[in-house]
């Protein structure tokens, strides 16, 4: 009975009528978090580029802190797979025997170029005030800021450097980079979609629609966590001024101002990329059930009966048509639109999740279905890293990991 | 700018593409390519499976769960017997109770029994892994740790796969799962370390009743290319463009 326990998949699987004996929901909830992480890291670059690049001004308040974010966002893109692999030490491999034709082979390369974009893009963006730091602390005693001055003198990489023309090259760069950046960015998400779309054994995920699906819902997850996130800072920067010199000053005014504007603004791009995502995942939607291939059956009765709830009122209705809604009736104010953002985040997680668990929902014999119960209470290591508390760790890490850079390279002050 | 630099620059240029274009006309072969370009081409492993002389006994699974070290009371198996009863009303009833390894004792049904006079058809489908001509988890494994041998066999390399998942998820058949000891991708192999030495796999030996057969394509006396070119047979889901190798006598429609 012991070797029974430790069969992947065998603790939070539940067969129904006739699946084959070998079949399992092998890719449980870490699988949903890593496109929703990949999905995150690219939307947040993604907004930062539509300022860098087409030079959208309204963006400008916003552009540097989700980069910032993008780049707290990249490691833990890779922590879900981490979690994931049976053999985790062996990831490694990816990057030493790349078999090009696996659409997972291309990972390592597509992500440390998009890395490699990301910190060349910050250092760009963030070197005047590397300089300006280390200059600042040239003077200051002691050990603290004498290390720091020394972390800061290695950032600059040795460019010091801050007239004019030096400043305008940095300006260049970043601009260069941040067009680089977005196709790769689309290319690291979109083919995460395809990933899952070229699986042709899979009834649901077989699409050549998936990785465009993908990006879509990627740039509309990344949008709305930096609004989210954003919000959740400018709030707390209110209420650290209204503390300190009371409701009726300037400085919060201004604060509120500020921020109230960035949101609308930046808003306006998130309804129109919610509405892209929509879409195309209704036209996939019409043209299985239009066309009503062999495996239409079993993918309508998953749909309709077991998934309905986590499809159509889940994702589709508290994910996608009230925010919608929320985000279109005029006026808005903050809390509606704290409300709008987490339904948006949700209706994104709610759609990997769909398609990574609602793939597995049915037997490849199309004659029976899977039911996964995610472990919510770990008992063992697997249980804990395919479990919710593995989810929660992996969700939690990049605002820790922000809280850390944003400590070297301050994203939102005005430098 | 200095003219004989510029010269060098155009010199250096045209030298550089000149060189380019010879090696461009080779083709790059990957070490496996290069590997089956020389290697054994008189042996492509298929395998028979004769339905109408299947009678769910399950001494194959047995067998080669033992062969293969695949833990026995684990509900993942190489292997597996399924059990098709058809009713009047034209409905399959489908089941593989622990894979078939303990034979089809009970007429139970996942606890419903179903009227003998009800049933229009009732017969046995083993399955093992298809060694496809076109595989799709060979296709899918970022590592390359899943891999074809000259003679048609998908093998799986233990000492280098990642356990993602990903050939699981890409076979149409689920004939793959997670070891549950070496927690690396498995898959029936054909006993390759049995049929490379001449023998037969664990589970044709088994068989009492010659349901199942091994033998080599590639030797058109060989009984089991015989009954592929002479009699009519079938593949398992062959939409799938996989090239299944697997051949069945007796073949339903009905067989998932």
């Amino acid at each position: 009975m012991t070797e029974q326990l430790i069969v992947h998949g065998l603790d939070w699987t539940v067969k129904d009528l006739f699946v084959y004996p070998n079949e399992f929901i092998y890719w449980s909830i870490q699988i949903v978090m890593y496109p929703y992480m990949t999905g995150l890291v690219a939307g947040a670059f993604v907004l930062s580029s539509l300022y860098h690049v087409f030079g959208q001004k309204d963006l400008q308040g916003i552009a540097r802190f989700s980069l910032v974010f993008s780049l707290a966002l990249l490691p833990t893109a890779m922590l879900p797979l981490e979690f994931h692999l049976q053999h985790p030490f062996r990831g490694i491999n990816v990057m030493f025997t790349p078999h090009f034709t696996s659409a997972i082979a291309a990972f390592g390369i597509v992500f440390s170029t998009y890395a490699m974009i990301v910190m060349s893009e910050i250092w760009f963006v963030y070197r005047r005030y590397f300089v300006e730091q280390s200059i600042a602390l040239r003077d200051q005693p002691g050990f603290g800021n004498q290390a720091k001055r020394l972390l800061y003198n290695l950032l600059t990489l040795g460019a010091f450097d801050v007239s004019e023309p030096a400043l305008a090259i940095d300006k260049k760069g970043v601009k260069i980079l941040a067009a680089i950046g977005i196709p790769v960015a689309c290319f690291l998400h979109g083919y995460a979609g395809f990933i899952f779309g070229s699986v042709k054994a899979n009834a649901l995920w077989m699409s050549p629609l998936m990785p465009v699906i993908f990006i879509m819902s990627a740039v509309v997850s990344g949008i709305a966590l930096c609004m989210l996130t954003y919000i959740i800072i400018m709030e707390y920067k209110k209420l650290q001024a209204t503390l300190a010199k009371g409701r009726g000053d300037e400085s919060v005014k201004e604060l509120g101002g500020v921020e109230m504007d960035v949101i609308t603004k930046t808003s306006r791009y998130l309804l129109s990329f919610l509405v892209a995502a929509i879409s195309l995942e209704l036209l996939d939607l019409i043209f299985r059930g239009y066309t009503a291939m062999k495996s239409w059956d079993i993918l309508r009765s998953v749909m309709f009966h077991d998934d309905f709830i986590n499809i159509f009122i889940l994702q589709y209705g508290c994910g996608n048509l009230i925010p919608f809604i929320l985000l279109l009736i005029p006026r808005p104010s903050i809390k509606r639109m704290i409300l709008a953002l987490v339904l948006v985040l949700f209706g994104v997680f709610m759609m990997r999740w769909n398609v990574v668990i609602g793939g597995q929902a049915f037997s490849l014999s199309f004659e029976g279905f899977m039911h996964y119960k995610m472990p919510i209470i770990p008992h063992s290591l697997e249980t804990y890293k395919e479990g919710l508390f593995g989810a929660l760790t992996v969700a939690a890490a990049p605002f820790l990991i922000f809280w850390g850079i944003n400590k070297i390279v301050p994203s939102l002050q005005k430098i | 700018m200095n003219p004989s630099r510029r010269k060098f620059v155009k010199t250096a240029l045209a030298g550089g593409l000149a060189a380019a274009l010879p090696l461009s006309a080779l083709k790059m072969l990957s070490p496996a390519e290069a590997h089956a370009s020389i290697g054994n081409d008189k042996v492509r492993w298929a395998f028979v499976v004769d339905t109408e002389k299947c009678v769910g006994c399950g001494l194959c699974v047995k067998a080669c769960k033992l062969e293969n070290e695949v833990p026995y009371d684990a509900p993942v198996t190489r292997t597996w017997v399924e059990r098709y009863v058809i009713t009047r009303d034209g409905k399959s009833h489908i089941d593989t109770p622990k894979g078939g390894r303990d034979g089809f004792t009970s007429p139970k049904i996942r606890d419903e029994v179903i009227p003998a006079d009800e049933i229009t058809q009732a017969f046995f489908v083993p399955k093992l892994c298809n060694q496809c001509s076109n595989p799709a988890c060979v296709q899918v494994c970022p590592v390359g740790a899943t891999f074809q041998t000259d003679d048609g066999v998908v093998l799986v390399d233990r000492s280098w796969c990642i356990g993602c998942g990903y050939c699981i998820m890409a076979c149409p058949y689920g004939v793959r799962f997670f070891h549950p000891v070496y927690k690396t991708a498995e898959k029936c192999t054909f006993c390759y370390h049995r049929i490379s030495k001449g023998l037969k796999t664990a589970c044709v030996q088994a068989c009492p009743f010659g349901a199942r057969q091994i033998g080599n394509l590639k030797d058109p006396s060989d009984p089991v290319t015989k009954i592929i070119m002479t009699q009519r047979v079938a593949v398992l889901k062959s939409e799938y463009g996989t090239k299944p190798q697997v051949y069945y006598i007796g073949f339903d429609e009905r067989v998932r």
